[in-house]
């Protein structure tokens, strides 16, 4: 018999009741991440069921989605000034339903409001071995300390609120191993991204994935987690790295973890996670990048990618393609290098923290942003703002010319005024390319954060290999 | 929930791969604390031009579309973000089953719980669906089949329990709500603590 996967580890140690041929697994949940757009019509449900939540101790709440990334003096006098009405009532909705619930919320001011996956790491609450998850599915983020995130529906985000539990049956496993130097200027952005183009949006359907090899184990924490949370856009349920040193040294000291014995317990627990030597996938993808070149998308998904330099595939008799790059108005054969750039949006929870503010500041520093570009730089959370403050970044950006704003999702998904106007191109830091997704009529070209900001500089798509 | 064990329906054709929660239900839409009425902004940008008028080719448009049930999508329907407006929109708009060859895991799920069915089919079935809208088709859930025009009947895989709510028309949350006890023993005899108060 072979040994057991990081995944199956996890899986085994939350099984509640086990999976029968006419039933799902019982699987407890132990982080519950929530914030006001997919929850309202969970606590409706408790409402009118009259139940209340079962482990508000497990529950982590702040508001993200639909939140301004201008400052908020107070929720009552200054939020109308700079918010539509229905996001406003929404972030409202959001503070009666925890405070009628009993669920802290890291609300505005509290020096932990963020990005969703952006604030669990940061206080300590995601840990090795715990199942997380959150109404969205960026969830997989988490699956960086060997955690299983996945994101949700609103219905199920009702049921672990009310059971801390939900019906679900075991995925199948993928290893993707991952191996080779990586060149300077290119980052955890460009794998991930190149692995997408290399399985496909739906390659990963089904599967948890598992990311191994020497050039996952170089990676910090935040480039981990840039790699997780892009695993939802190659399709899979969950993306996951084995906990090691790097894993204990980021956690230690944050405010949820374990301390004192339990700390030494907990480390213990958590380096036992790793995947046996004997175990086995379902599927195994390989993936070199010694050779990587900084990656641009060119279309209306994340798969449709191409190394900068190189020119975007002609779309042939495929209309789904087809039709995808005449919305983006790139022409096949040709590479995206130097095509007219309007937008530049440093953000999300797959770019905000602080390796990628280090790395936009390095380009930005002593440089300016062209004349015709827009660039926008919205932190993950309020810590991750104050932190780049203590370290200068924000002078550097606002010399350069670019925004520096309050946290949130903001301009990667467009919720609140942070939207490309009609036709805009905009080279983001973001996980979706999607039609319309940063704004109506929109054109998204995700990059890493080095790209984004040689490309804010030049004024049209660049490579920062020349400019670092 | 309504119970649905069988539903027979002409189909409304969408033959585009990858369609992404983003389409379905805009981001801009998601501001509703609300369930109910979603539908008005089903394929928000694709049915409507930027003055609100109904765009006539679009499919969902189509004076033929009214009323229909049976939506067939191209490959990986409803890849992306986790939203159930999604399924909420598709159900609201009248769409009972959506039909494809490949189906995104939690669009998937999502639908399961709202009583929207996800009917994954081999490719061959998917090709003649996509080169025939409108035709008659039945979707079972009871046995797990749906049958064409031309009398073939081909399976599709359901979750067994899944299927076993929306025939009968009931949540999942009750069989959770009577493992309780079953999950407090579970919480009572783990090795570690989750909790954030710790």
């Amino acid at each position: 018999m072979s040994g057991k996967s990081l995944f199956e580890k996890v899986w085994d140690d939350h099984v509640v009741v086990p999976e029968t041929a006419d039933t799902p697994a019982i699987f407890y949940i132990d982080l519950h991440i929530i914030h006001e757009v997919t929850t309202p019509q969970a606590f409706n449900m408790l409402r009118e069921t009259g139940m209340p939540v079962r482990r508000t101790d497990l529950v982590l709440a702040t508001m993200d989605h639909s939140t301004p990334t201008v400052p908020i003096e107070n929720l009552e006098e200054s939020l109308d000034a700079v918010s539509d009405p229905e996001p406003a009532a929404q972030i409202r909705a959001m503070v009666k339903n925890c405070a009628d619930f009993g669920i802290e919320l890291h609300g505005f001011g509290s020096g932990h409001r963020g990005i969703v996956h952006v604030i669990g790491p940061e206080i300590g609450a995601t840990q090795p071995g715990k199942t997380i998850v959150c109404g969205d599915s960026h969830s997989s983020t988490h699956g960086a300390f060997g955690a299983m995130g996945f994101g949700i529906g609103a219905t199920m985000v009702g049921h672990v609120l009310a059971t801390q539990c939900l019906l679900i049956r075991k995925p199948k496993s993928m290893a993707v191993n991952i191996t080779g130097k990586l060149q300077p200027g290119v980052g955890a952005k460009d794998v991930i991204l190149a692995l997408i183009g290399k399985i496909g949006v739906d390659g990963g359907t089904g599967h948890v994935i598992e990311y191994r090899g020497d050039t996952v184990s170089a990676m910090n924490m935040e480039e981990r987690m840039t790699i997780c949370n892009m695993t939802i856009e190659a399709g899979a349920r969950a993306g996951m790295i084995a906990p090691d040193q790097t894993t204990i040294d980021y956690l230690r000291g944050r405010e949820k973890v374990p301390k004192g014995a339990d700390w030494d317990a907990a480390v213990e627990r958590w380096l036992a996670l790793a995947s046996d030597p004997d175990a086995t996938f379902d599927i195994e993808v390989d993936l070199d990048v010694s050779e990587l070149e900084p990656q641009v998308t060119y279309g209306t998904n994340p798969a449709m990618v191409v190394p900068i330099s190189k020119p975007v595939p002609n779309p042939g008799s495929n209309l789904s393609h087809k039709k995808s790059i005449e919305y983006m108005r790139v022409e096949a054969d040709r590479p995206m290098l130097g095509t007219k750039v309007d937008v530049v949006f440093v953000g999300s929870c797959t770019n905000s923290r602080m390796t990628d503010l280090r790395n936009v500041a390095k380009i930005l520093d002593g440089r300016k942003v062209a004349d015709t570009v827009r660039m926008l730089i919205v932190p993950g959370s309020e810590s991750v703002k104050k932190e780049a403050e203590s370290e200068g970044l924000d002078k550097i950006f606002v010399a350069a010319g670019a925004e520096w704003r309050e946290a949130g999702c903001s301009m990667c998904l467009g919720m609140n005024s942070d939207k490309l106007g009609k036709g805009q191109l905009c080279v983001s830091t973001s996980n979706r390319n999607f039609e319309g997704r940063q704004g109506p009529g929109g054109r998204t070209v995700l990059a890493s954060p080095e790209t984004a900001a040689a490309s804010a500089v030049a004024g049209v798509i660049a490579d920062p290999r020349d400019v670092i | 929930m309504e119970k649905i064990t069988q539903l027979t329906s002409k189909t409304i054709v969408l033959a585009i791969d990858d369609v992404d929660t983003d389409q379905i239900v805009p981001a801009r839409f998601l501001t509703t604390t609300e369930r109910e009425g979603i539908g008005v902004s089903l394929f928000a940008d694709w049915r409507f031009d930027k003055d609100g008028n109904e765009i006539a080719d679009f499919p969902l448009n189509s004076p033929d579309a009214q009323g229909r049930q049976i939506l067939v999508a191209g490959r990986n329907f409803g890849c992306g973000s986790s939203r159930e407006h999604a399924p909420w929109a598709l159900h609201d708009f009248g769409i009972r089953a959506v039909i494809s060859s490949e189906i995104a895991d939690i669009f998937r799920n999502n639908s399961l719980n709202n009583g929207l069915i996800p009917v994954v089919v081999d490719a061959a079935t998917h090709r003649w669906l996509l080169d025939n809208p409108g035709a008659e088709v039945t979707v079972d859930v009871e046995n797990c089949t749906i049958t064409l025009p031309t009398g073939q009947t081909v399976s599709f895989p359901i979750e067994p329990f899944a299927r076993h709510c929306i025939i009968e028309g009931i949540d999942q949350m009750g069989f959770l709500l009577q493992n309780l006890d079953n999950i407090k023993a579970f919480e009572n005899s783990r090795a570690w603590n989750p909790s954030l108060n710790i």
